[in-house]
């Protein structure tokens, strides 16, 4: 992906090294020192990333290989886990749940993203905002939802037809709800990169719409499509929220991990359950990068982008079917927002706040406040961190090798499920004689873990809008002699706020939301808005938990809000160079 | 240079603000207190533990027994907990016969019925209350489905209720484990295992916690929630449409103990802790949950409690049922373990 970029600078810098052979030699010096110093920052980016990463991914396969008392006992673990049929039973419950969820979920986006990109229907920005509610909530809130929705005392149960929400249908449901807004951007994308001509062909020789789509539109969407497929299912086998408030007595590999080391203090097995938990994750993320590299040529320069026409029953169908999906959504969410305020559902619906009196069920609004305070953390320093080391693999001109093993490295994060990432990082802040010991039960560990929890998102993000900026910056500065970080803090970070900005917000919104790593290295004093709605629905204190999702959810909406009002202004004072 | 030095000092902060994260802010001395207690006593204990020991902070660390056994048996070579107070004295049994107790009389000790403490000269732990086993009963969903009102344990094994009771996982839970090793006790071991199969046909799931089961009763999610009388008669209190049934066989009893934990750094305040907890102050605390507590005349009767509890509670024996608890736990698993809710 870099490689190019940085073949190109990395070949110039070498000419003009050799261009100044022989010139001033303070200069030279001056320039070196630069080198260095920029030497010094990727090394600094690598260390960081294989401390805060790889060291700790790296006691998990070692744990699975231990009995309790740290005694290497080879394989027995694993055989253990296998021979007994309960435990194994979650690793096929795991597939079963993850493969209906894909198909139904890119079925459903499918359709959606065909209605955004293809069609004439109106309302188009508004229905796609209301897809991305799902993005700012834990995927508790759903599972909760659901409840209240099908449960036995559910609005619509008899939907079920005295089938119980508890267990895979409800798992699947609520799966589809949280996963829908990622699989939808992605289609969203692949839809949009198409190419008017091939229609113009297909119209041309006559083809039939339906021929059309199999032959023009489902080829030139494939990869997205592929991708997407992926993308779901690795997000369904590894989320934890749903299954563990919905799941009821059907097991899956993540809340058997939860079971073995938070129920059972049996952090071997966790960590065998883990590394069976990393293998379809690792597959699906292999395979995801060989289709991406493929589709590279897919659009060539000459294409012209395609621009629907309005077609009457086309336009109504596709948008009859968004406003239903959307309408889900919002029934979900509307459910959730309304059951913490019924006073004791369902024999007597009042209305209320006593669910918000956290305290009352042993929560705490301390919680939800932590929870603000973590999520800032990540977000400063998130953005900071990523952006800083995106810069340095992207712009640098040092260390080629280094930098390429920093991107590598930035990619691993994607592939590592929440609760892995959890478990590994017990396994390796928690041992007495670690130097960074001192971190374990603090804030500062749940912040470190959320940054290299999201940090590929944000490192691919940073990328592309790096890319953006011509490399030409970086030459001219250093002919200049001005030191990289001056032409960093000057011309590139000034440039790619928005997409800095955009960072920070989703590190912010994604700290907030997430239950599946932190779950395992909270303290007393750290405890989380997210980890309480776990708890809370877990002593039954079902609407409080509700509540705290709800307000969870507002105040990330609240955060975008203000994303949103702020980049029109920066956007104005920084950007106005791109429409001269 | 202006920026390289603003770039530094960027970086200068950022390391001392993950550091000033990190630091722990010690002003009183901190107490580490591991206890499954709900989780709505904890403000109004450590409250009342404040206004005579104001500079001795509690940090809870909070989850239901069979997890805070399970944490602190995992953490016997590098014990976390101060004190325990509030778990169920079954489990301390079992750490005491690990040597993880640190024995002290606290001041009022001799105040105590005999029954609520440790038999040794110095107690390695004290009781606070008993609480029991009871059935929380949903009569409008019952009426519902056409569900006659069971009164005792043999009747939850009736095909009428298959898939409409609802109880606590054992492993987790201490209400689940007084329950399995009250009935191993009430029926024989044989008898016993062979009703809790009975039983399991019509399980509809097992909970992690014990008050869930009666919650899930309370909302209506299941008729039946075998439970405790306390989760039962505060749900009554706000509203829920319960009968709190004790079943007449007998029911299954814990004692809610506490204890210091060997190695702490912080004795003398773990001490006070364990003065205070067997206080008569504290004990009027403990008696607005549970109808029985350690200190005699206390008590007081509890709205929607049944009256006759101490003539039910059965004699349990806490040796027996903390020696075998291993044992028991995983024989349970092995049998039933495939309709538990996640942990």
């Amino acid at each position: 992906m870099s490689g190019m970029a940085s073949d190109h600078l990395s070949g110039g810098f070498q000419n003009k090294e050799l261009e100044e052979q022989g010139a001033i030699k303070a200069d030279k010096v001056r320039l070196s020192r630069q080198d260095y110093i920029q030497r010094a920052a990727v090394l600094l980016a690598v260390l960081f990333l294989f401390v805060a990463l790889i060291l700790p991914l790296g006691t998990m396969p070692i744990k699975s290989l231990q009995n309790a008392e740290g005694d290497f006992i080879g394989l027995a673990n694993f055989a253990s886990y296998i021979s007994n049929p309960a435990l194994f039973q979650s690793v096929l419950n795991s597939l079963q749940i993850a493969l209906i969820s894909t198909g139904v979920v890119l079925t459903l986006a499918f359709l959606f993203a065909y209605g955004l990109t293809r069609t004439c229907m109106p309302g188009k920005k508004t229905l796609r905002a209301l897809t991305l509610l799902p993005l700012f909530a834990p995927s508790l809130l759903p599972a909760i939802s659901l409840i209240y929705l099908l449960g036995n005392q559910g609005i619509f149960k008899e939907v079920l037809m005295g089938a119980s929400v508890y267990g895979p249908i409800g798992i699947v449901i609520g799966m589809c709800f949280w996963v829908f807004p990622h699989v939808l951007m992605i289609m969203v994308t692949a839809l949009s990169n198409s190419d008017a001509r091939l229609y113009e062909a297909a119209q041309v020789m006559k083809a039939s719409p339906l021929r059309t789509f199999f032959t023009v539109t489902l080829p030139s969407a494939k990869y997205g499509l592929i991708s997407a497929g992926f993308v779901a299912f690795t997000l369904v086998i590894t989320d934890f929220g749903v299954p563990k408030v919905i799941g009821g007595d059907f097991k899956v590999l993540a809340t058997d991990i939860y079971k073995q080391v938070v129920g059972q203090q049996n952090f071997q097995m966790g960590a065998v359950v883990s590394v069976i938990l990393l293998l379809p994750a690792v597959f699906s993320f292999a395979a995801d990068r060989l289709v991406q590299k493929k589709q590279v040529a897919m659009l060539s320069a000459r294409a012209v982008p395609y621009i629907p026409k309005p077609n009457p029953v086309k336009d109504n169908l596709f948008l009859a079917i968004c406003l239903l999906v959307v309408s889900a959504i919002l029934l979900v969410i509307g459910t959730a927002a309304y059951a913490s305020f019924v006073s004791f559902w369902p024999y007597n619906m009042e209305l209320s706040l006593q669910h918000y009196d956290f305290e009352s069920v042993g929560s705490s609004w301390d919680y939800y406040f932590n929870s603000i305070e973590m999520a800032v953390w990540v977000a400063l320093i998130g953005t900071g961190i990523v952006f800083f080391n995106a810069y340095l693999v992207e712009k640098g001109r040092a260390f080629e090798p280094v930098r390429n093993l920093l991107h590598l490295m930035a990619m691993i994060p994607m592939a590592v499920p929440g609760m892995v990432l959890g478990l590994a990082y017990i396994f390796f802040f928690n041992q007495p004689d670690n130097p960074l010991n001192f971190i374990y039960a603090t804030m500062a560990i749940l912040v470190l873990n959320s940054v290299v929890h999201f940090y590929t998102v944000c490192h691919l993000t940073s990328v592309t809008a790096l890319k953006q900026i011509d490399g030409e910056f970086e030459s001219v500065s250093a002919s200049l002699k001005i030191p990289f970080y001056v032409t960093f803090w000057r011309i590139t970070l000034p440039v790619s706020l928005p997409a800095v900005l955009e960072i920070s917000v989703y590190l912010f919104v994604n700290a907030m939301t997430t239950v599946s790593a932190v779950i395992f290295i909270y303290s007393s004093d750290t405890m989380l808005a997210s980890i309480s709605v776990l708890n809370m629905d877990e002593a039954g204190n079902t609407a409080s938990a509700a509540g705290m999702g709800v307000l969870i959810l507002l105040t990330c909406l609240t955060v975008k809000g203000l994303h949103w009002l702020l980049s029109q202004q920066i956007l104005g004072l920084t950007q106005g160079w791109r429409n001269r | 240079m202006n920026l390289t030095k603003s770039f530094k000092t960027a970086t200068a902060g950022l390391v001392g603000v993950m550091a000033l994260m990190s630091a722990n802010v010690q002003a009183a001395t901190e107490l580490k207190v591991y206890t499954a207690l709900e989780s709505e006593q904890l403000r109004p204990y450590a409250k009342a533990f404040n206004q005579q020991y104001p500079d001795i902070k509690i940090k809870w660390v909070r989850d239901s027994t069979g997890i805070v056994t399970a944490k602190l048996l995992a953490e016997k070579n590098n014990p976390q907990a101060d004190v325990i107070w509030g778990l169920a004295a079954t489990s301390l049994l079992v750490l005491k016969d690990q040597d993880m107790l640190q024995p002290y009389a606290p001041k009022g000790l001799e105040k105590l019925s005999p029954k609520f403490r440790d038999k040794a000269a110095t107690p390695s732990w004290v009781g606070m209350d008993a609480w029991m086993a009871s059935l929380c009963f949903n009569t409008i969903e019952a009426k519902k489905l056409g569900l006659p009102k069971p009164t005792s344990w043999e009747d939850l094994t009736k095909p009428v209720y298959r898939g409409h009771v609802v109880m606590p996982n054992p492993a987790s839970s201490g209400t689940g484990f007084l329950d399995v090793s009250s009935w191993l006790q009430l029926f024989g071991e044989d008898k016993g295992w062979d009703y809790m199969d009975r039983l399991h046909n019509n399980i509809a799931r097992y909970t992690h916690s014990g008050s869930k089961p009666c919650k899930l009763a309370a909302a209506g999610e299941a008729p039946i929630g075998i439970s405790f009388a306390y989760r039962g008669a505060s749900l009554k209190e706000k509203g829920a449409p319960l009968d709190v049934i004790y079943p007449q066989e007998g029911l299954g009893w814990d004692m809610g103990a506490a204890s210091i934990v060997k190695g702490t750094n912080n004795l003398d305040a773990a001490q006070k802790l364990m003065d205070f907890a067997v206080s008569k102050e504290a004990n009027k605390l403990y008696s607005k949950s549970f109808a029985v507590v350690a200190y005699p005349g206390v008590a007081q009767p509890i709205p929607h409690f049944p009256v006759d509890a101490e003539r039910l509670m059965m004699n349990n024996d806490f040796e027996w049922s903390a020696s075998n608890r291993k044992q028991i736990l995983s024989t349970w698993q092995s049998r039933y373990d495939s309709k538990s809710e996640p942990k």
